[in-house]
């Protein structure tokens, strides 16, 4: 590994070159600064010319987005709503399989069951999504359209449970994470006090993982939310201000896909359309990522 | 937290137990069978059109007489010109953090900023490239714009793998080094970044795996959906695999179904070869370490 013999490692120290390596590294790792702020540069600087076309009211108060027609439109809540309406979805499949899976891992699997099972769990989230958005076209939406007969060829339901599959792995490791992290001493005390293993898992360690668990599933909305090939390809196009499942969708991510799609002009107010969609995704996801980094840090701060 | 009373509620039973644990061990195995089985059914779908014309074709209007190499070259040009980039810059990264950085200011300011950064959808970095990239520093619709872009969304994945390799190399050895009158960097080059190595290495091959699969920002940024030539430097246009699969899966035409089929089976399987490539060269770092 090391080789004494090696000269380099005798001569003197070469002080200004130690000092330019060290300056070159922090480079490198201020570049990663430098990307947030030109992110948030371009977003705000774009969404500011936006605005000086949109007003406040009309983006925030009015219930269509028709951006691209003639009788314009820029009411951001039918996107809003089919960005949340599918995220709901996906933690609805998600929350359940997530959490259970986790609580097999960490209580139940043999250590070496656990070590196969675990990584082919997180295959599910390797898979590119474009798969996922396949799969809920091709596949889900005509097997469910023989259970529901009025549901659309585009409609949030698919998408939404694809999405779903697929962030399973992140709930299930990270809550997994927090359920070992809960003290064994607590196990013990339960046990000692005569506590079946259920009564232990689920009023003493599960409760006690609470806050980490709950971290997990922010993140996985977080995740949800930004998610854009499965909506997509399966969601359709048509903003629509509306809870249902069944129908065609369009949601924050898709809309600036359709957007970049076509051949829309630079510096045209449709062009601006997507920056200011991309700068209210992008705040989004950044309060949830927050929500979720403060449980982490409260469930560590107890148990870490 | 209420502690159960022995006396009032009764401990559940061996078999409800049993029940639970089916319950949970069905949470994990459900996902990985649905996953199977869709793999079976693409598989399926694809055999009529998985060929070796399929891989050195150019897309077409007949779905029968398509192929992918155009998105196939593309995704290869693509991970190569993401990879120099990111890979440097982020290992430099890791290494600031873990041997340099310490607690400083400026070192929690990047530690605060990564945190966030990971969390960021990719489709916002397709919104930087494009006004950055391509319109800013005249790039225009190219692989370079492409990679830089990409770059850029998978840099915190390769900074965190790199810093949990970083970890794993003992304090001992650092010391061990500097006793030796090293210097610091002459340690970091020579005991430190040989021994993370195999971890660096895997990293990097995650974030290349991400980078593969990954549209979103590419379609934003201008990567094109239907191309009949092959890119041939950094300046080109160009396509790549999950566009081109994109493309076929939002035509209306059933041939066009299958092609997207072909192409995901064709993507997957980059995606199985550059895992196997991983785990072989972990394999032969561990044994060089060990011998």
């Amino acid at each position: 590994m090391v080789d004494p013999s090696r000269s380099s490692l005798i001569r003197a120290r070469t002080t200004t070159g130690e000092r330019l390596t060290e300056r070159l590294l922090l480079a490198c790792g201020l570049l990663s600064v430098l990307t947030t702020a030109a992110i948030v540069g371009v977003l705000l600087l774009e969404t500011l010319e936006f605005f000086s076309e949109v007003s406040l009211a009309q983006f925030f108060g009015d219930t269509q987005w028709t951006p691209l027609f003639a009788d314009k439109h820029f009411g951001i809540w039918p996107l809003v709503a089919g960005t949340l309406l599918t995220s709901a979805i996906a933690i609805a499949v998600a929350l359940p399989f997530g959490l259970l899976a986790a609580v097999y891992l960490a209580e139940f699997a043999r250590p070496g069951v656990r070590r196969v099972l675990k990584p082919t769990l997180e295959l599910l989230a390797g898979v590119p999504t474009i798969v996922y958005g396949y799969f809920a076209l091709v596949a889900l939406t005509p097997l469910l359209q023989r259970l529901i007969p009025e549901l659309a060829g585009f409609n949030a339901l698919s998408p939404g449970l694809a999405m779903g599959i697929m962030i399973i792995p992140m709930i299930s490791s990270l809550s997994e994470d927090a359920i070992h992290a809960v003290p064994r001493t607590l196990r013990e005390a339960a046990y000692a006090l005569g506590a079946s293993r259920l009564q232990t898992i689920f009023r003493i360690v599960l409760p006690t993982a609470m806050s980490g668990i709950a971290a997990s599933v922010v993140l996985a909305v977080s995740r949800a939310v930004g998610e854009t090939m499965i909506v997509a390809i399966a969601a359709g196009q048509q903003p629509r201000l509306t809870a249902d499942p069944r129908v065609p969708v369009e949601t924050m991510t898709a809309y600036i896909v359709q957007v970049g799609l076509g051949d829309t002009p630079t510096g045209t107010l449709e062009y601006r359309t997507i920056f200011a969609v991309g700068a209210a995704l992008f705040l989004m996801t950044f309060v949830i990522n927050l929500a979720s980094q403060r449980l982490a840090r409260r469930f560590r701060g107890a148990y870490g | 937290m209420s502690t159960p009373d022995p006396a009032r509620t009764r401990p559940p039973s061996r078999l409800a137990e049993q029940l639970v644990r089916a319950l949970c061990l069905t949470a994990v195995i459900l996902p990985v069978l649905l996953l199977v089985g869709l793999i079976v059914d693409v598989t399926g779908q694809a055999s009529e059109r998985l060929s070796w014309d399929f891989i050195t074709s150019f897309p077409s209007r007949h779905p029968d007489e398509a192929g992918i190499l155009p998105g196939i070259v593309g995704s290869f040009w693509l991970i190569a010109m993401t990879g120099t980039v990111a890979l440097p810059v982020g290992v430099g990264a890791a290494i600031y953090l873990e041997e340099y950085g310490g607690r400083g200011r400026l070192a929690n300011l990047i530690e605060v900023n990564l945190a966030n950064l990971a969390g960021v959808p990719s489709i916002i970095y397709g919104l930087l490239g494009l006004e950055l990239f391509v319109r800013a520093l005249g790039m225009g619709r190219s692989l370079a714009a492409g990679a830089l872009a990409m770059a850029l969304l998978v840099l915190p994945i390769v900074i965190m793998s790199s810093r949990e390799a970083l970890r794993t190399v003992p304090r001992t050895l650092r010391e061990a080094g500097m006793a030796l009158g090293a210097t610091r960097w002459q340690v970091i080059r020579q005991v430190v970044l040989p021994m993370a190595m195999p971890g660096i290495l895997t990293g990097a091959i995650l974030a290349i795996a991400r980078a593969i699969g990954e549209a979103a920002p590419l379609i934003i940024l201008g990567a094109i959906t239907y191309v009949g030539f092959l890119p041939d430097g950094p300046g080109s246009p160009f396509t790549v695999l999950p566009i081109q699969i994109f493309n076929w899966v939002s035509r209306p035409q059933p041939g066009f179904v299958v092609d997207a089929a072909a192409g995901i089976v064709v993507l997957l399987v980059t995606l199985l070869v550059l895992s196997g490539a991983a785990i072989y060269l972990r394999h032969r770092f561990e044994r060089l370490r060990e011998g």
